[in-house]
């Protein structure tokens, strides 16, 4: 089959397909290259960790793929690697994702091993302490890492009092004391029909994909058993805090309230952010503190949303005795977004970036199906795809002004610093 | 299979090497250019000039002033960037695909015709500077591996970071970018790569009318002579302390050829060996060191094998808790003694050949990475043919060739030992 898959296209060959208990899966079916790339997800990942147990749901997803069924951990590995098959789970703030990828000739053995992890993981508790001392070593190594001390305190005061304040990762103490009791509960609890999300791009038929996804997940509970998790806000607006670390340059995070995907202003400030600092090489941010001043190799802003938070954070790495005008540069471009907005030019210049670059998120397999997924989460419709650059083309300037005041004036950020800065 | 067309291959009259990949699947085009320089050849003193110049050729020229270039890029919704490797430089835009000559129109000017004026050459520097700081100063892991390179390497410039060392960036000059750039950006020593929705007629055409007018510059294309290093009998071995560091590390990494200095299958071999020792959670170190004794949390190793000259072969473990960094380094030694006594079993060298070769199909799902494939192999010495036919050589590596490599190189006096721990307080 010789067809290009254009962009364009790819919600026209993205069909919707559903698994005889229900599942629905989005599915691009293409035979240029011999693969066939899935990514699933089952919402409810690590915001669903309970008191006391930061590090359950990485736990419980990096222990998926040590055993299952007949196999142990090892003959397990050993079944995936004979045919190259790879296999991945992994938690994240909200969600816990799993990837799968194989050569088409092998699809029903990955599927079989797929059907297996999802299904009947031994969690052995050789296996859990592996991964446990795996997480607690990469904590480890975290802690002299200025981006993740800086990042984890961030979280901690931004969203105190709730479930996203802890690490998603865990916390050392909360996972030594995890049992497999737990692991085992918290894997029934998160995987239900209900909260599954599934793309797939690649060499396989419709039919053959429905009947394979019904064999590896058909057989899960109907619904999962989620614990309600509360909206959040920013807190600790104005606060500005220090986490020592004997190293020369600081990393600097802020943060302030964001704005919700689903609100109609969303695209508007995301084509304001891109002005401000989302666009690398061309961005404000870039251009007053790295191009003109040589302050840092790296600034950046995003809009960062979780299921239950909007956020909008902005970072950079500055020399420690550069850090208060590093700062100040920054929020003096924060205040000239709310006063002023971005120019005609600029909104011109993003609508062109961001429309003309939609494509590329579009040119493997991988990325098709991770762009899928996100749509299906966050409930955009199979046929975003084709409206999403119109949406873009829509923004006026008047909305991104508004938008850019309602984000940014007269609002205080919280500010982190991991490293010694001077004069903050 | 692939039913796109083969890779096509050729040159223009002035010299540039040009590598089309078709990639019919989205109206999509990956544009690079290679030079075939790196940090390894960095002047004596000079350390970090080949990095330095990557950020300044994002300065402008007289036809794309300052900021111009990455105003284009961004305009016509392209994401760019460039890198610097040992032995290569290598700039990249993304783009759709009908803007691809707008792309070879840029690059094609930036190839002779950089202006570098004004403050932004000093101010760049503080951001290498700054970037310096980010990836190493700041970074425990990161010096011991600095240090572990420079004592590997006692002559060759891989001892040398391609960042360059700290006291040297801050003394690089306008006119030390100046005499790299005249010296090595010239088409004969540039190589094109094009993958996506092209047709390698159209990029001949849209080439010759860009890059071909870039003259065919006067002499030889710059050659790269290294000197080689010598034979080293002592092994050694270096360690780091630090406060913060929480979790210790070893690593050793030995002096082996590299595909472009290799014999016979030998570079082929080493990957296989790289893929059975600790290529995976089925590999000999993990199950030694990690599955079956509690020595390790993590083990692993890796191949570099695309260097011009002498390459790496890398084995690193994080001990568990409790575990010295010297008994971690003995369940290593032990793992690889018997690597040098006994052949793979058949099993596991199937299992490792499958792994390596399906990379080589997976890969062809990303026209990006594949025209980084082709790059890194055409600047280290190898040709069109060496990625095709890789398959086939993984394929044809024997049980014995693994033996007799893993004899030959993983020996004493071939290796530096790292030690990361942290320091008493």
């Amino acid at each position: 089959m010789n067809a290009p898959l254009s962009h364009a296209r790819t919600t026209s060959r993205a069909r919707a397909l559903v698994s005889p208990s229900g599942i629905e899966i989005w599915h691009v079916e293409d035979y240029t290259v011999p693969l066939v790339s899935m990514e699933f997800a089952f919402i409810g990942g690590a915001a669903q960790d309970p008191e006391g147990m930061a590090g359950l749901a990485n736990l419980m997803a990096g222990t998926l793929d040590e055993g299952a069924g007949p196999h142990d951990a090892s003959a397990f590995q050993e079944r995936l690697e004979e045919k190259a098959i790879e296999l991945s789970f992994d938690a994240s703030r909200d969600r816990v994702d799993g990837s799968l990828r194989t050569l088409s000739e092998h699809v029903e053995a990955a599927f079989g091993l797929l059907a297996l992890a999802v299904n009947q993981p031994r969690f052995d508790q050789a296996a859990i302490d592996r991964v446990r001392s795996q997480i607690i070593s990469g904590l480890r190594r975290e802690e002299s890492d200025p981006g993740a001390r800086a990042r984890d305190r961030l979280n901690a005061l931004a969203f105190e009092g709730h479930s996203y304040a802890r690490p998603a990762d865990g916390r050392i103490p909360e996972l030594q004391a995890i049992t497999r009791k737990d692991v085992v509960a918290q894997h029934q609890a998160l995987f239900g029909r209900d909260s599954l999300h599934i793309a797939v791009v690649g060499a396989i038929s419709p039919e053959q994909l429905t009947t394979l996804v019904e064999k590896a997940f058909g057989s899960l509970p109907a619904r999962a058993h989620l614990a309600a998790i509360p909206d959040v806000g920013v807190g600790h607006a104005g606060h500005r805090e220090i986490v020592p670390l004997d190293i020369p340059q600081s990393t600097l995070y802020l943060a302030m309230p964001g704005i919700a995907r689903k609100d109609p202003d969303f695209v508007a400030a995301l084509l304001v952010n891109h002005i401000l600092g989302g666009g690398s090489f061309t961005s404000r941010l870039w251009m007053e503190v790295r191009e003109k001043r040589g302050l840092a190799y790296s600034v950046w802003s995003s809009l960062a949303n979780r299921h239950h938070a909007e956020t909008f954070i902005a970072g950079t790495a500055t020399s420690n005795e550069r850090v208060a005008e590093s700062l100040s540069i920054m929020l003096a471009e924060i205040a000239r977004m709310a006063e002023a907005g971005p120019t005609e030019e600029e909104m011109a210049r993003t609508k062109d970036f961001l429309i003309g670059s939609y494509a590329l998120r579009f040119d493997t397999s991988r990325k098709i199906a991770n762009q899928l997924l996100e749509i299906a989460i966050e409930k955009l419709g199979i046929d975003y795809i084709d409206r999403r650059n119109d949406e873009v083309a829509a923004v006026t300037l008047p909305q991104m002004q508004a938008v850019a005041r309602r984000l940014f004036a007269g609002r205080e950020p919280l500010v982190v610093v991991a490293g010694q800065p001077k004069g903050l | 299979m692939r039913t796109d067309a083969a890779v096509d291959h050729f040159h223009l009259d002035n010299g540039l090497e040009v590598v089309v990949i078709p990639d019919r699947r989205a109206p999509v085009v990956t544009h690079m250019v290679y030079f075939r320089n790196g940090a390894a050849d960095d002047p004596a003193g000079k350390s970090g000039i080949a990095h330095f110049l990557e950020h300044l050729m994002f300065k402008g020229t007289e036809r794309n002033p300052k900021g111009a270039f990455s105003e284009t890029v961004a305009r016509l919704g392209g994401q760019e960037n460039a890198f610097t490797s040992y032995d290569y430089t290598a700039y990249f835009q993304r783009v759709a695909k009908e803007h691809l000559g707008a792309m070879m129109a840029l690059e094609a000017d930036r190839m002779t015709g950089l202006v570098l004026e004004g403050p932004e050459v000093l101010s760049e520097r503080d951001v290498v500077i700054e970037e310096r700081k980010m990836r190493t100063d700041s970074d425990p892991s990161a010096q011991l591996q600095e240090s572990l390179l420079a004592t590997l390497y006692v002559h060759h410039p891989y001892g040398t970071p391609v960042i360059g060392w700290g006291h040297e960036i801050e003394d690089l000059q306008r006119e030390d970018a100046l005499a790299y750039y005249r010296r090595f950006y010239r088409p004969d020593n540039a190589i094109l790569i094009v993958a996506g929705d092209v047709e390698s007629g159209e990029v001949r055409r849209l080439a010759e009318e860009t890059y071909g007018r870039v003259p065919k510059p006067e002499g030889p294309a710059p050659a790269r002579r290294r000197v080689r290093e010598p034979e080293i009998r002592a092994t050694r071995q270096v360690r780091l302390s630090d406060a913060k560091v929480e979790q210790p590390v070893t690593q050793r990494a030995y002096l082996v050829p590299a595909h472009a200095t290799a014999e016979g299958n030998e570079a082929f071999a080493l990957e296989l060996l790289a893929q059975i020792l600790g290529g995976s959670q089925t590999s000999r170190l993990y199950r030694a060191l990690v599955l079956d004794g509690s020595t390790a949390v993590n083990a692993g190793s890796w191949y570099w094998n695309d260097a011009l000259d002498i390459g790496q072969f890398g084995v690193y473990a994080v001990p568990a808790e409790d575990v010295s960094l010297d008994a971690v380094d003995g369940a290593i030694d032990a793992v690889i003694a018997t690597l040098r006594e006994t052949e793979v079993s058949a099993t596991e060298l199937e299992r490792a050949k499958t792994r390596l070769i399906a990379d080589m199909i997976y890969a062809q799902d990303n026209q990006a990475h594949l025209a980084r494939i082709y790059g890194a192999t055409l600047t280290t010495g190898g040709s069109v043919r060496d990625v095709t036919e890789w398959p086939e050589r993984i394929r044809a590596v024997t049980a014995a060739e693994i033996l007799d490599v893993a004899k030959r190189y993983l020996q004493p006096g071939r290796f530096v030992v790292g030690h990361l721990l942290k320091a008493a307080a």
